[in-house]
């Protein structure tokens, strides 16, 4: 999987430009979601407004990449590989720009939660969602940028992890309210930010199955995880 | 069939002179992938025409090396490949038009239907009667559009009377997509059309003489988006009736028109698989370097 070596140098600038903004959203859209996660777990209200004032840049960034992308369809026609890499990336973005809106939610609710005790039964399993999360969108952009379909597997292959933190976390937050109808109000508000983690982790198993669809060819959108195996990644079986 | 022979200008212009000249020594280099074999799915069940090992030299100098392929009823194939790769050698293998080439031998087996299209008994007139072919550059006679379309018919005795002929012509001309257009200057010259009339009223020519299989040789190379768009689109409409394989440059004219697609490299078939794939996830990397201009 290459994107230069065309005859047309500009054209390997136009997709390489493209490639680059696109980890450069990835990057952005990663800072956002880590800040958002510290600014709930540290109740820093602060750092929650500064996220939630900051999504713009991200929903820019997704606009430039589209009209890049718009321009390179219609004036470039692009075939095989490099048709793959601009579909890919039209559909990475938009998962990209919703991990942004997720973040954004996330810090909304913590500006609130800032303000009221916090609720440190869960303090644990929130935690450990978080870190799922943020490591699964962390690796799913790297794959992105390494083109690493094995990686990409591999993240695949943690969503029902991320799963199980939830629903253990739900479990938690619902004894909670059970106990006291005084904490549903911000224990509703800490399920909707683990809902929007869960949401996070989701967009980035998205994002690997289009770097599967980018290196490979072959679209893996809602197959199950054995039958990928065996299909496309046969030699992995052996070891 | 001479009315569709290269008497005429397109063949020596676009025929084995680019053939048979190799790419520059700095281009084979750069891409150095080892091509052994045809990757892909190149043969279909009940082929119209099939070929096996088939080896085409000029001279001293081959210019098509073992290839074999199927083309199948009623399918548009399209061959697509650098300048010099074999692409149009190939396609004139097909109607024995090598023949008229001094020096040109062919080798292996060729057939149609399941005849050997090489075997003595085999007139080359009759057979490129049924696999008729259309040239890069639009060359009617200077007759006019009637006897342009009428020679093929007039020449193999289709015709038992006035009427039939004018029968045949009228639906050569139907099916090409022209008729209506020319419909009140049938005895005006054929030279006097645009020039995607004059490649229409060429394909009418073709099809007057009721061939089983069409081969083109960038049959739009010459014409402007529109005329191509109209051509492409009779092309879609012939398919039902004949078979259809065209050489052509423009990729996007394979991806739009052919069901399968054919990709040749010096002289060798790299890949043959359906035109879906080719143009999303093709097979070999030759072939997705050329169809995404990763070389010259």
């Amino acid at each position: 999987m290459e994107i230069g070596h065309h005859i047309s140098q500009r054209y390997n600038q136009e997709l390489e430009d493209i490639r680059t903004r696109v980890l450069k959203m990835g990057a952005l859209v990663e800072s956002q979601a880590e800040e958002a996660v510290k600014a709930l777990l540290e109740r820093d209200g602060k750092l929650a407004k500064k996220v939630a004032s900051s999504d713009y840049k991200i929903n820019r960034l997704e606009v430039e990449i589209d009209e890049e992308c718009t321009q390179v369809i219609a004036r470039r026609q692009p075939a095989a590989s490099d048709l793959r890499l601009v579909i890919a990336v039209v559909k990475v973005i938009t998962d990209l720009e919703r991990i942004g809106d997720e973040a954004e939610k996330i810090a909304t609710y913590s500006i609130k939660l800032a303000k009221k005790p916090p609720i440190s039964a869960m303090h644990s399993t929130l935690l450990h969602l978080s870190e799922l999360v943020l490591s699964m969108l962390h690796d799913a952009l790297d794959s992105f940028a390494r083109m690493d379909t094995d990686k990409a597997l591999e993240v695949i292959s943690r969503g029902s992890n991320i799963n199980r933190e939830f629903d253990d976390l739900s479990r938690l937050l619902i004894t909670y309210m059970m106990e006291d109808s005084h904490n549903i109000k911000r224990a509703l508000r800490v399920i909707w930010c683990a809902r929007s983690l869960e949401r996070i982790g989701e967009h980035s198993r998205n994002i690997c199955e289009y770097v599967i669809f980018l290196v490979k060819g072959k679209d893996i959108r809602h197959t199950d995880l054995q039958e990928i195996l065996a299909e496309h990644f046969p030699d992995d079986d052996s070891d | 069939m001479s009315d569709v022979l290269p008497t005429l200008p397109g063949l020596s212009a676009t025929g084995d002179n680019a053939d048979t000249q190799p790419l520059p020594v700095e281009t084979r280099d750069e891409f150095d992938v080892e091509i052994s074999g045809t990757v892909g799915k190149p043969f279909v069940d009940n082929p119209k025409m099939a070929s096996r090992n088939c080896n085409v030299y000029y001279g001293d100098k081959q210019a098509i090396f073992d290839v074999n392929l199927d083309i199948g009823k009623n399918e548009i194939i399209a061959m697509i490949g650098p300048s010099g790769c074999g692409k149009s050698t190939y396609l004139r293998v097909l109607n024995r038009m090598n023949d008229t080439i001094p020096g040109c031998r062919v080798s292996g087996e060729h057939t149609l239907d399941g005849e050997d299209i090489y075997s003595p008994d085999q007139d080359p007139v009759l057979l490129r009667a049924r696999v008729g072919m259309v040239f890069q550059k639009p060359n009617p006679f200077p007759k006019s559009i009637y006897d342009n379309v009428a020679y093929g018919p007039r020449l193999h005795g289709l015709a038992r009377s006035r009427t039939e002929l004018d029968e045949i012509v009228e639906k050569s001309l139907m099916r090409a997509g022209l008729f209506k257009e020319v419909k009140d200057d049938l005895q005006k010259p054929g030279t006097g059309l645009s020039g995607g009339q004059q490649q229409r009223l060429c394909i009418a020519r073709a099809i007057a003489v009721d061939p089983e299989v069409i081969l083109m040789d960038e049959p739009t190379s010459a014409l402007d988006p529109i005329a191509t768009a109209t051509i492409e689109e009779l092309m879609d409409e012939l398919k039902s009736r004949y078979t259809i394989a065209i050489v052509t440059h423009s990729m996007q004219q394979a991806a739009r028109v052919s069901q399968r697609t054919a990709y040749f490299h010096l002289g060798k078939l790299v890949e043959v698989n359906p035109t879906d794939q080719v143009f999303t996830n093709p097979e070999h990397k030759l072939t997705e370097n050329y169809i995404t201009g990763r070389f010259g």
